[in-house]
């Protein structure tokens, strides 16, 4: 039988679909066009036509995020590639794994400064686990198994595909590889027995252990494991920014988030520990702060599936290469297993002091009745209202931080954020691609005015694709994080962060856009624009919280400072005076 | 010499693709590592090259160097040299000053280095040395007192001794147990 003779871009499409591609989010170019035109004769895949590249690629990070298989995104070459740069540094620091397509300039021309040429593989080379430059049609279905390959294992990340327009355009032999040879990568995912079992003798001696559980437990799947290991072990989980949802937060063992404006429990019992048990975390320094005085008594067990994590920052006195859900499960078997013979260890006196914390110094507000409307009621609200089931997606700044802080997650893949890059803009369009990773599901996007100004038209795509998700702007009308800075180590010189929050009219715009616009001035209409918000499925819904640009995240612990130095709230700030001493970062 | 401490020789087995350079000496320059030398080519099987990079160590640790390394898609194989396991060698040009009853001088020191004579003009001598690191700044330092016009070095290359190649070694065992 003589193979099927397709062009480059029938190739292409063949073989996303092989590897179960159900949506590519993108923009058509020159360089790309001929990857559309086969899609007009029908395809298992479904091309949602975003309004910016960058949208794109957010929306496909949403999409893996929300369901854990790869996001694929497409753009044509030059312009339409370098707009792609953010969502791929976003990727490469959260490990999320996407595929980018990318057209380019036919193969002739290429370094001849053509019409819409970037050097794409170039510029993202170090934002992408690893990128490609299809130079022959032959090499597309090899390519894309790579790259699939490549996305999706060991610590995942972003891929690019750079394939020019004469590549998709002429014809090669459709064949499908079974598997892909790559020398040179072979990630480790089983961890080393020995070290286990290393681990889990620390953790039956240790007094004040305490898991710190950070995104790798998500990208592994591993929730159940910890789950199992906690439970078991009568051990503690604090869960980082990118691990929330990983243990459930209503668990009496869960003590929510550690780092920068984590709570004051989480931050403490790291600092007083006699062993962290690091699960797929990499001890970042907007959880460790000044990294020299953090945790001093902890001996260190740390489970990362990329060698290069461990000892990047902290030296482990126990480490582990592999995937968490198969180091979590065995550590799990191994600890109820040593139980059974010797018993468990008298947790009691270090969980009832870090219950006395919980107690003692929760997050707090104060919401006056006829007060401001503070943004952290809005949130408390917002998940109130909603079900475990919804998915919460933010932005970056302090709208992040209270959303973190103040809902209450139950679930894994439940929580979108950008944590490692800090991304403003991430919300909307990532919302967009949770909602078509997970249709049934509500999707809430918690946004800064900031923030959802950067990426907001992608609210048309939503609307046209009918892609339905709530945005609740909490509107200060400030850069507030930044403003926050200024306010505790600039002395109060507000400078480049005021925004007005009357411009644009967010309720006016989500109009424009074919969503309903919803305002809310004050504490006693929350809850009703919050239930008409929810009860709309058909359409986008965005609220515009007015709240109090006067409040800042707290607690905090300064950027460069000891955890030990955490500041629980505003009362307790002693302002800097002196511009050199101000944090940096 | 003291700064030999703080240099270290590392072989690099990679696929022969394009842009592994690039992507290597980017990982360098993103990670605020520094190469002190970095030499590359063709090996014994044509679809693998080999680079000989010589890593200052002194404001990150090798193990990081290596680790991130390992992580780019193309590098098959890393072997850290550890000091007197491998045999070095680099190849340096030099052009040096040669008037008056410079010329003679020099040609004394050549030949204690077994050093070639490449070209010789009114003014000047270039040599090629090759040797040791250790040997080739020897040479240097005594050729610096005629004034040197121009230098060209290749950077180190290095194999391993023994009877074993790097695709059978195993990267020295990494504290991290369970890598690999």
């Amino acid at each position: 039988m003589t193979p099927e003779r397709l062009t480059g871009a029938q190739t292409l499409l063949r073989a996303l679909e092989h590897e179960g591609v159900d949506v590519i989010f993108g923009i058509p170019g020159g360089a790309s066009m001929p990857i559309y035109d086969p899609l007009v004769d029908g395809s298992s895949i479904r091309h949602i036509l975003c309004r910016h590249e960058q949208g794109a690629g957010h929306a496909a990070e949403g999409y893996a995020w929300a369901t854990g298989k790869p996001g694929v995104c497409m753009a044509t070459s030059g312009p339409g590639g370098t707009n792609l740069v953010t969502p791929l540094a976003d990727a490469k620091m959260d490990s999320v794994p996407i595929v980018a397509i990318t057209g380019q300039v036919p193969t002739p021309v290429v370094g001849n400064d053509a019409f819409q040429e970037a050097d794409i593989t170039g510029i993202t080379m170090p934002i992408t686990k690893h990128n490609f430059l299809v130079k022959d049609p032959d090499d597309i279905v090899e390519t894309v198994r790579e790259a699939f390959h490549i996305a999706t294992t060991g610590r995942p990340g972003p891929v690019l595909v750079d394939l020019p327009k004469d590549v998709l355009i002429n014809e090669t032999s459709w064949h499908w590889p079974e598997r892909v040879k790559m020398p040179g990568y072979k990630p480790t995912t089983k961890g080393n027995e020995r070290q286990i079992v290393e681990a889990v003798k620390m953790m039956l001696a240790a007094e004040r252990p305490v898991l710190y559980a950070g995104g790798g437990v998500i990208k592994a799947d591993a929730s159940k494991e910890l789950y199992d290991l906690a439970t078991t072990g009568q051990l503690p989980v604090v869960t980082t920014l990118m691990a929330r949802g990983a243990f459930p937060d209503s668990h009496d063992l869960c003590f929510g988030m550690p780092g920068m404006h984590g709570n004051y429990t989480a931050v403490t019992a790291m600092q007083k520990a006699d062993l962290l048990v690091a699960l797929g975390a990499r001890f970042d320094d907007r959880v460790t702060g000044k990294l020299a005085a953090f945790a001093p008594h902890a001996k260190i067990v740390h489970v990362d599936i990329d060698p290069a994590e461990i000892g990047k920052n902290r030296a482990a006195d126990v480490p582990i290469v592999g995937d968490c859900r198969d180091v979590i499960g065995r550590m799990a078997a191994e600890i109820a297993r040593r139980q059974d013979d010797q018993g468990a260890p008298n947790r009691d006196p270090w969980l009832g002091q870090l219950r006395e914390w919980r107690q003692r110094h929760p997050y707090r507000y104060d919401q006056q009745p006829d007060g401001p409307l503070k943004p952290q009621y809005a949130v408390e609200r917002l998940r109130a209202i909603a079900d475990d089931d919804t998915i919460l997606v933010a932005g970056v700044g302090q709208h992040q931080m209270y959303a973190s802080q103040h809902w209450r997650f139950e679930r894994p893949r439940h929580w979108i954020n950008s944590g490692g890059l800090g991304t403003m803009g991430f919300a909307v369009p990532a919302a967009l691609g949770a909602k078509v990773g997970q249709p049934s599901k509500r999707v809430v996007a918690i946004d800064g005015d900031g923030c959802f100004q950067m990426t907001a038209q992608e609210l048309a795509t939503s609307t046209t694709e009918d892609i339905p998700f709530v945005t609740a702007i909490l509107n200060n009308g400030y850069l507030g994080m930044v403003r926050q800075w200024q306010e505790l180590f600039f002395d109060q010189r507000y400078s480049g962060v005021y925004l007005n929050p009357d411009v644009p009219d967010y309720v006016k715009l989500a109009e424009a856009y074919g969503a309903v616009g919803l305002r809310v001035d004050s504490a006693d209409e929350v809850d009703a624009a919050i239930e008409k918000a929810y009860s709309i499925t058909d359409r986008s819904v965005v609220i515009d919280f007015r709240v109090d640009p006067s409040e800042g995240v707290f607690p905090m612990v300064p950027a460069g400072a000891s955890n030990d130095d955490i500041i629980l709230g505003p009362e307790a700030v002693q302002p800097t005076t002196d511009p050199a001493e101000a944090p940096i970062a | 010499m003291s700064s030999h401490q703080k240099l270290h020789t590392i072989s690099v087995l990679v696929e022969n693709k394009p842009g592994v350079l690039t992507r290597v000496a980017g990982l360098f320059s993103a990670r605020g590592f520094n190469i002190d030398s970095l030499a590359v080519g063709t090996t014994e099987s044509p679809d693998l090259s080999r680079m000989t990079i010589v890593v200052n160590v002194e404001t990150k640790p090798l193990e990081q160097v290596t680790k991130q390394l390992n992580k780019l898609i193309n590098v098959i194989k890393i072997l850290e040299h550890e000091p007197g396991s491998a045999v070095e060698r680099e190849l340096m040009l030099v052009k040096v000053r040669s008037d008056g009853d410079a010329r003679p001088r020099i040609m004394e020191i050549a030949n204690v280095f077994r050093v070639n004579v490449l070209d010789v003009t009114h003014g000047t001598l270039t040599l090629e040395a090759t040797g040791k690191p250790e040997k080739l700044e020897a040479l240097l330092e005594l050729l610096e007192d005629f004034g040197i016009v121009e230098l060209s070095r290749t950077g180190r290359i290095a194999l391993s001794r023994g009877d074993r190649g790097i695709k059978e070694r195993v990267l020295r065992p990494a504290k991290t147990a369970g890598a690999g």
